[in-house]
């Protein structure tokens, strides 16, 4: 089991390097030129050659990846004497935009878009997965097609739709919420949760959908395993058995597809964070595209991947411990 | 054997509704088992038999099925027991053991748990060590080398054989008194069969456990088995011992059954001999009869074959389910094999 979770790390890192090569590569292959995107309409030659030279793009492009990886372990430093900005490590580039380093700009986004993310995932594990088993032990009966109703309408709505509406009915109808404004959960958990609660709903609403099917047709298919039969011949009580025996098996395909789905949202919950205003990740990444800011870019991007690669060896390890058939592989 | 039998089956039906219409998977089957006894179902896939024996559990379940007759355990009518009795009844006085070991297994559980939940669902007071004891000593009992350190291992780490003696192991952990053996060899290869056959009847003489052995496998019977119950389309066929059953069958189908394995044995003399025609579809049975169209001695227009299903009713050592004289039967079917 070690050995397992030790290729699988190693793995990890391998991928992610590759990701963030060609990540940069990509980035730096756009046909806008990021020196002269460091300043505004009225700009000179002479100002955007300096750009260049401080920002390192007057260099080969894999010395330039060279010198972002460098940057990450310790740190960089733009530009020569006086004007020079220091970027401490992990450096992730410097945004000209914005006049910031990028990791400051993400680590500031960063705990915005967890607390939607967790928020989000905790209330659509449950919904999903609860509505799901529901509808399979009452198959065929009113909460089945309730659940599978609302699976329904759930993925056929789009996100943004759901979240305009949410802000519809209980900002504006039924003002029981204010609009959201984020606030940090160490300066006010209350106005935390209160702000956090449209963007969680909505994003629990949408994604939940898939996992009342998933978790719906799991639970069926898992209850005519024979083993389950000789659960109750061995005279297993049925809500033991329905959680040792029936969720136990059903969860183990539905854990999977829930790490990378939670991996992706971390990545930025593009929709709803634009929607519903809150300063994640996202919305950074949004308004770098909006404004071609590049080191931003492909610092999210990276960000997100890294999620993604992160989340998958970690549903890889803790399919090793769910399911003890895939312990020796 | 004692006056009141261990289980009695009477009159019992299991009709399932489907869209295409209703399947009366069982139809009014009796039989009864007596304490310590070894009996054999036998029939071909769709006979009934595992209905017959999922009722026994009272496993068949859905709002689909229909379960009339009743079922004796003891005397007690399993049908009248609430869902919480019956449960106590499953895996203490009943145990059953499945056709396919692997699936039977729970995959997520080591086969130590899945023993020592089997105890532990019928003895809740039990403590830690007694448990183990219990795990360690069954599992031994059933031929698993090294069960201190076996009982940690996973199902997908047994063989087809040992995983079935895991079953057994898990089925007998209680000590029940009837162990329904549901085609307990036909997932195995030919040599672990033997070896899986002869732990059940070891055990079934140590223990004194009646079992009740489901099999399509004649073989199996003939090894096994005490009295031997032949089932065809849902119903008794013929009911006799072991020795009436291969030497003087007094069914059609029985006969047939016998055919399509003695002509194995003696390798040489005749080819193997199919009963021609495929099981009857349980939607459409034939009227009368249900084996009259695979019948050779079918008696022809007018007779009772076609229009009135046959009764058991004794012919020499046996009970068997045919329109036949009886002694016109004997003759028929001795020339047989002449």
């Amino acid at each position: 089991m070690l050995y397992f979770i030790l290729r699988r790390a190693v793995f990890a890192v391998v991928l992610l390097l590759a990701v963030s090569l060609c990540t940069y590569v990509l980035f730096s292959a756009l046909p806008s030129d990021p020196a002269a995107l460091t300043c505004g309409k009225n700009c000179t030659t002479e100002v955007i050659e300096r750009n260049r030279v401080r920002l390192g793009y007057d260099k080969p492009i894999l010395e330039q990846y060279g010198l972002f990886m460098e940057g990450i372990v310790k740190g960089r430093t733009y530009g020569p004497g006086e004007a020079a900005v220091h970027c401490p490590a992990p450096a992730l580039g410097y945004s000209f935009k914005r006049h910031q380093c990028v990791t400051a700009l993400i680590s500031r986004s960063l705990p915005v878009t967890i607390s939607v993310s967790v928020g989000a995932f905790v209330l659509w594990m449950l919904l999903g997965v609860g509505l799901g088993v529901l509808a399979a032990l009452k198959r065929g009966r009113w909460q089945d097609r309730v659940a599978t109703g609302f699976s329904v309408i759930g993925i056929s709505l789009p996100t943004f739709f759901v979240a305009l509406l949410a802000v519809l009915i209980f900002t504006v109808w039924w003002p029981v919420l204010d609009f959201p404004s984020y606030t940090g959960i160490l300066a006010n958990p209350w106005k935390w949760a209160k702000a956090l609660v449209l963007p969680w709903s909505t994003l629990a609403v949408v994604s939940a959908s898939t996992y009342v099917r998933m978790t719906r047709n799991g639970v069926i298919e898992v209850m005519s395993e024979e083993f389950v039969r000789l659960g109750l011949a061995k005279g297993v009580r049925r809500p033991v058995l329905i959680v040792k025996y029936v969720l136990r098996a059903a969860l183990v395909p539905i854990v999977t597809i829930a790490g990378l789905d939670f991996a992706a949202l971390l990545g930025g919950a593009v929709i709803t964070e634009s929607v519903f205003n809150l300063p994640g990740v996202g919305k950074l990444a949004i308004e770098a595209v909006v404004d071609s800011d590049l080191p931003v870019l492909v610092a999210t991007t990276l960000v997100a991947a890294a999620f993604i690669v992160l989340a998958n060896a970690v549903v890889d390890v803790c399919y090793g411990f769910l399911d003890p058939r895939v312990r020796e592989g | 054997m004692t006056d009141t039998p261990l289980l009695r089956v009477s009159d019992l039906c299991v009709s399932f509704r489907t869209p295409d219409g209703v399947v009366r998977a069982v139809d009014s089957v009796s039989f009864d088992v007596h304490a310590g006894e070894t009996v054999g179902i036998v029939g071909e896939s769709g006979s009934g038999k595992s209905v017959t024996a999922n009722a026994l559990m009272r496993l068949n379940f859905g709002a689909q099925v229909s379960t009339t007759g009743s079922i004796l355990l003891d005397g007690v009518d399993l049908g009248s027991l609430s869902e919480e009795e019956m449960r106590l009844r499953r895996g203490r006085d009943i145990a059953m053991v499945f056709q396919d070991p692997l699936s039977a297994l729970n995959p997520f559980y080591s086969v130590g748990d899945q023993v020592a939940e089997a105890y532990r669902v019928h003895h809740p007071k039990a403590r830690r060590p007694e448990v183990r004891d219990v795990v360690v000593e069954s599992l031994g009992r059933v031929g698993i080398p090294e069960p201190i350190k076996r009982m940690q291992s996973f199902p997908h780490e047994f063989s087809g054989g040992m995983r079935q003696r895991i079953v057994i192991a898990m089925a007998l952990v209680n000590s029940p008194r009837l162990l329904i053996a549901d085609e307990p060899t036909t997932a195995l290869d030919v040599t672990v069969q033997a070896q899986i056959l002869e732990l059940i009847q070891r055990i079934q003489q140590e223990s004194g456990t009646a079992v009740l052995l489901i099999t399509h496998d004649l073989g199996v019977i003939a090894e096994t088995t005490e009295r031997v119950i032949v089932m065809y389309g849902g119903r008794v066929v013929e009911e006799a011992s072991v020795e009436s059953v291969f030497e003087q069958p007094t069914h059609p189908y029985t006969l047939g059954l016998l055919g399509s394995v003695r002509s194995l044995d003696l390798a040489g003399r005749g080819s193997l001999r199919a009963i021609p025609g495929s099981p009857p579809s349980l939607i459409h049975l034939p009227t009368g009869c249900a084996f009259r169209p695979r019948c050779r001695f079918e008696l022809g227009e007018g007779s009772p074959c076609g229009t009135t299903v046959p009764t058991l009713s004794v012919a020499g050592h046996s009970r068997s389910a045919c329109h036949l004289d009886v002694t016109e039967r004997e003759r028929l079917i001795a020339g047989v094999d002449g």
